[in-house]
């Protein structure tokens, strides 16, 4: 059974500025958004990640498309009348209020009974674990702390959407992979949508239910994080999450469900296609690292080896120059199996190459 | 790197060759002594008139002993305590006239792309610190005989608090203005995101952290008006006394009395006593 | 279709919110527009009217149309020919309020800019201690300020006593109701103007600058001239610009320490109100100081903006 749809956006754009100067902040971006999903945006700074989201919450108005939430068109409606909630990349909690005012504030604008919202806020504390901190001031809290208030700050109002902007960003590493847990356990446990932003890819893999991954004002690639990961439709998708090494190569014909390849640095080997195939055509290839397996042979010389603790990182340098990176994992007592000058070949499994649309 | 810069130069050699002494690039002989100096020499007539009020005989410039008496003499007087009515009232009426207006032009001129007519509310608000007291007031004389012949209207005390808000405005507005500027602008987004009306964001949201600035500003404004001359003498109407054109009227009569002092003392105090409430909240949090 | 319907509506609801936008701030402004414009803006047109205006004997004005008192300024009719001979006396007095502030501007430059070096030189806790001590004078009542200074500098006063009892003279120095009085009042009245916008930019300067140059062998002196001061540039003129126009409208100070002997241009309008009772020469004197000061801060403001910003660090 599918799942309903929690937010849509239909053909949405967004410019900034006007003449010369104008930015196009989203170029007809359309989504689709499931009731209960874990859904990320992914990308660097500018892609439009955060005005997608400023959209759906309303602090923003679209140059053209549509916004629906549940079925309902809300393009054209202020914030304080869509029931979404936004957790801010920077808090915004109100200094002038203790942590329970401002849990409690969104439920004050809707004149909820004063028991109701006492209650919530007892419950929100507790579903945050900061129980008993109702009556400190945002500026006696930590940075996490002051995090977990927001959270809770949004959740108390029961919306159906819950929008992140980046909200682990300011925190230190330890903390936000403690915060990646939390947040993924809070969302299965409530079933509220989540549209996640960040522009950590490690972030976006672990907790995500889909992904999408933007770049410029478009969705460049919708998916699973496998799907994502091991399947990246272009060269910005490939190159953006992960390490990946890009290879040209010659299309030499076809071979059952893959592609055999030609490429540089005389490596052979079986790519999966994307489109239709054309023997002599020049493609280039998306080939993680930790997909190819090092052995002894002659094919290049390792030039290069970083330690990176449970792998070591080889850079290999072929017959015509051309170089290669390969991530293996190292031996059980941790020594690396090949050390600078070693002559080795390259193994790529069937499909593991993939083409990418250009 | 700075260090070996630092040991490289001749100067700096010179200077830390004599021992116990570090090389402080930033001092330049001479100027501390000038800057308190100078600082000292801004606040000996203010001193002296204070301290002198307190002087037994009544000499301004010999000490003789303390006394209290001068100032017993001042709050007695009938006429200071017309002119300190006065005073008051006009300070007070024209604090909150010059506040409201001043918090919603800052509210209207701050943080927002421009927009048209922006610049003339801005040049209008500030017009009173660009143009000379003395313009201003025989502007405002003029105007006002102007009323009273043409239309035979004339407002009373109402004159003055009026021409007060004037130049107070500009006085309210800055403070006001600087703490919206530094306002998170996020805040009332968020306040927004959670149900919150633009009404109801400004209400709870941002006149509570405007308040600190408001009431800056309004001390500041409440000082200017309590200690202006120059426009209050030309406008004045008769039996229109303030403490300050009180006093200048003794100086013009009697010269310098103890009781000038005292009653002079008194106003250097209030004024010193608005200013660091206005300073001290102006920078709370 | 409906796409084109959604792009209308959008367009509908942008314009609606632009519109709000521009009434919100239009009606939030609006007292302020009002109340400065009835009781601030409208009385200095009626101050320009009044100054071609006949004055009525006992102050006020007949309602005629004249030259007279904008003529009046230089030359002087001759009641029995009816010629003008130029009369210098308004000039001087300008001149010499033009001297004064230029003097004062100049000496609180010499005294201001090491204040506020020193200033910004302290330790960043201690600074916002040391604006708040210079301001303060500033907000207390400058009517006892100034003849507090009387005090000091009379015949009987402070000073005179202080050098006496020094044996440095036996005559007091007359130093009341001269010029140097005029500007050591207006001096302590303004010294705060010139010392703040300092204190604004060299607290800006990025010390790494002056670092370089001991590096390069220049001595404090020469730090002082060729890196400190040239990069204090905006604040000089700042202060300068601060001091010099208000000084030129002081009234109060030439009022006190002058003994009405020694006019500025304040205190000669304040005359034309007072026992001269020529109001339409007193506005039109007025006017004159006006534009002057007007047209000054027009040069200092087109100056500064098109100048390209000197990038700090």
């Amino acid at each position: 059974m599918v799942d309903a749809v929690a937010v849509e956006a239909r053909n949405v754009s967004k410019v900034f500025g006007t003449g010369a100067d104008a930015v196009r902040a989203l170029d007809g971006v359309s989504v689709t958004i499931r009731e209960n999903e874990f859904f990320t945006l992914l990308g660097p700074s500018g892609c439009g990640k955060t005005t997608l989201l400023r959209l759906i919450a309303g602090f923003e108005l679209p140059t053209a498309g549509e916004i629906l939430l549940e079925g309902e068109h809300v393009e054209h409606l202020p914030p304080y009348q869509r029931p979404v909630n936004t957790v801010f990349q920077s808090y915004a909690l109100f200094p002038h209020m203790t942590v329970a005012q401002n849990i409690a504030f969104g439920l004050e604008m809707r004149n909820v009974p004063r028991t109701d919202i006492d209650g919530t806020v007892t419950e929100m504390l507790g579903l945050v674990k900061m129980t008993g901190l109702g009556g400190r001031r945002p500026a006696q809290l930590s940075g996490g702390q002051q995090q977990r208030v927001a959270l809770a700050r949004a959740l108390a109002n029961h919306p159906k959407v819950l929008l992140l902007d980046e909200p682990l960003s300011a925190l230190d590493l330890k903390l936000r992979q403690g915060m990646r847990t939390e947040l993924k356990a809070l969302q299965k446990r409530t079933g509220i949508t989540f549209i996640f932003v960040t522009h950590d890819q490690e972030e976006a893999l672990t907790m995500s239910d889909r992904i999408a991954v933007m770049s410029q004002g478009k969705i460049q690639q919708l998916g699973a994080p496998l799907e994502i990961y091991e399947r990246p439709v272009n060269r910005f998708v490939a190159d953006f999450i992960g390490d990946t090494n890009f290879v040209a190569a010659t299309i030499d014909g076809q071979a059952g469900d893959y592609v055999r390849c030609r490429c540089e640095g005389g490596i052979d080997l079986l790519a999966s296609p994307i489109g239709g195939v054309t023997s002599g055509a020049k493609v280039t290839l998306a080939l993680r690292p930790e997909k190819i397996q090092l052995k002894s042979g002659a094919l290049g010389t390792v030039a290069q080896t970083v330690y990176v603790g449970t792998d070591t990182n080889y850079e290999v340098r072929l017959g015509d120059g051309s170089r290669i990176n390969v991530r293996q994992q190292n031996a059980a007592d941790g020594q690396a199996q090949f050390t600078v000058g070693d002559g080795v070949l390259l193994e790529v499994p069937a499909g593991a190459a993939r083409m990418l649309q250009d | 790197m700075a260090e070996q810069a630092l040991s490289a130069s001749p100067a700096a050699d010179r200077a830390s060759r004599r021992p116990g002494r570090r090389f402080d690039l930033k001092r330049q002989p001479g100027f501390g002594a000038v800057a308190v100096t100078c600082i000292a020499v801004l606040y000996a007539p203010i001193l002296i008139v204070v301290g002198f009020a307190f002087n037994e005989s009544r000499s301004v410039t010999r000490w003789s002993s303390f006394s209290l008496e001068w100032f017993e003499k001042v709050l007695a007087n009938d006429d200071i305590h017309n002119a300190a009515k006065n005073t008051l009232l006009i300070a007070s009426c024209a604090t909150i006239i010059a506040t409201i207006i001043a918090t919603a032009a800052a509210l209207a001129t701050t943080r927002s792309r421009a927009w048209r007519g922006q610049t003339t509310v801005y040049t209008l608000i500030n017009l009173p610190l660009v143009v000379p007291e003395i313009v201003t007031a025989v502007a405002t004389a003029s105007f006002f005989g102007l009323l009273a012949v043409l239309a035979g209207i004339s407002l009373g005390i109402g004159n003055l608090i009026l021409t007060h808000s004037v130049f107070c405005i500009p006085f309210a507005y800055l403070p006001i203005r600087a703490r919206l500027e530094d306002m998170d602008l996020t805040l009332e987004q968020a306040a927004a995101d959670l149900y919150a009306t633009p009404w109801q964001a400004f209400r709870r949201v941002t006149l509570p952290l405007l308040t600190p600035g408001i009431s800056s500003g309004a001390a500041l404004a409440f000082i200017i008006s309590f200690d202006d001359f120059t426009i209050t003498q030309l406008v004045a109407g008769a039996g229109q006394t303030t403490l300050p054109l009180y006093i200048w009227g003794q100086l013009h009569k009697v010269g310098v009395t103890p009781e000038v002092n005292a009653i002079s003392a008194i106003l250097l105090v209030i004024s010193i006593l608005f200013v660091t409430l206005s300073f001290l909240v102006g920078r709370r949090r | 279709m409906a796409l084109a319907a959604a792009s209308d509506h959008i367009a509908q609801v942008q314009a609606g919110a632009e519109r709000r936008f521009l009434l919100t701030r239009q009606l939030l402004s609006g007292p302020a527009m009002i109340v400065v414009g009835v009781f601030g803006v409208l009385p200095l047109t009626i101050m320009l009217i009044y100054s071609f205006l006949v004055p009525a004997t006992y102050g006020g004005v007949e309602w005629e149309f004249t030259f007279e008192n904008y003529i009046g300024f230089l030359f002087q009719r001759d009641i029995f020919d009816d010629t003008l001979h130029f009369v210098p006396d308004y000039l001087q007095i300008y001149f010499r309020t033009f001297l004064l502030a230029a003097f004062t501007t100049v000496a609180s430059l010499i005294i201001g800019f090491p204040t506020a070096y020193f200033m910004a030189t302290r330790p960043p806790r201690q600074r916002n201690f040391w604006v708040f001590l210079i301001t303060l004078p500033f907000w207390t009542n400058l009517l006892i300020r100034t003849y507090a200074i009387q005090l000091i500098i009379r015949d009987e006063g402070l000073v005179n006593d202080v050098l006496r009892w020094l044996g440095a003279i036996d005559q007091p120095l007359h130093i009341l109701y001269t010029n140097f009085a005029i500007m050591l009042g207006l001096l302590y009245s303004f010294l705060p103007f010139m010392v703040l916008p300092l204190y604004t930019s060299l607290e800006k300067l990025d010390f790494r600058l002056v670092e370089a140059g001991f590096d390069l062998y220049a001595t404090r002196g020469k730090v002082l001239r060729r890196i400190v001061i040239p990069l204090a540039k905006p604040g000089i003129i700042a202060g300068c610009i601060l001091v010099f126009i208000p000084a030129l409208g002081a009234y109060v100070t030439p009022l006190i320490l002058g003994g009405g002997k020694q006019h500025m241009i304040g205190s000669l309008i304040a005359v034309q109100f007072g026992t001269s009772r020529n109001w339409p020469f007193g506005c039109a004197l007025a006017f004159i100081l006006m534009a002057v000061v007007l047209l000054a801060l027009l040069v200092y403001v087109r100056s500064t903006t098109g100048k390209s910003k000197v990038v700090h660090g």
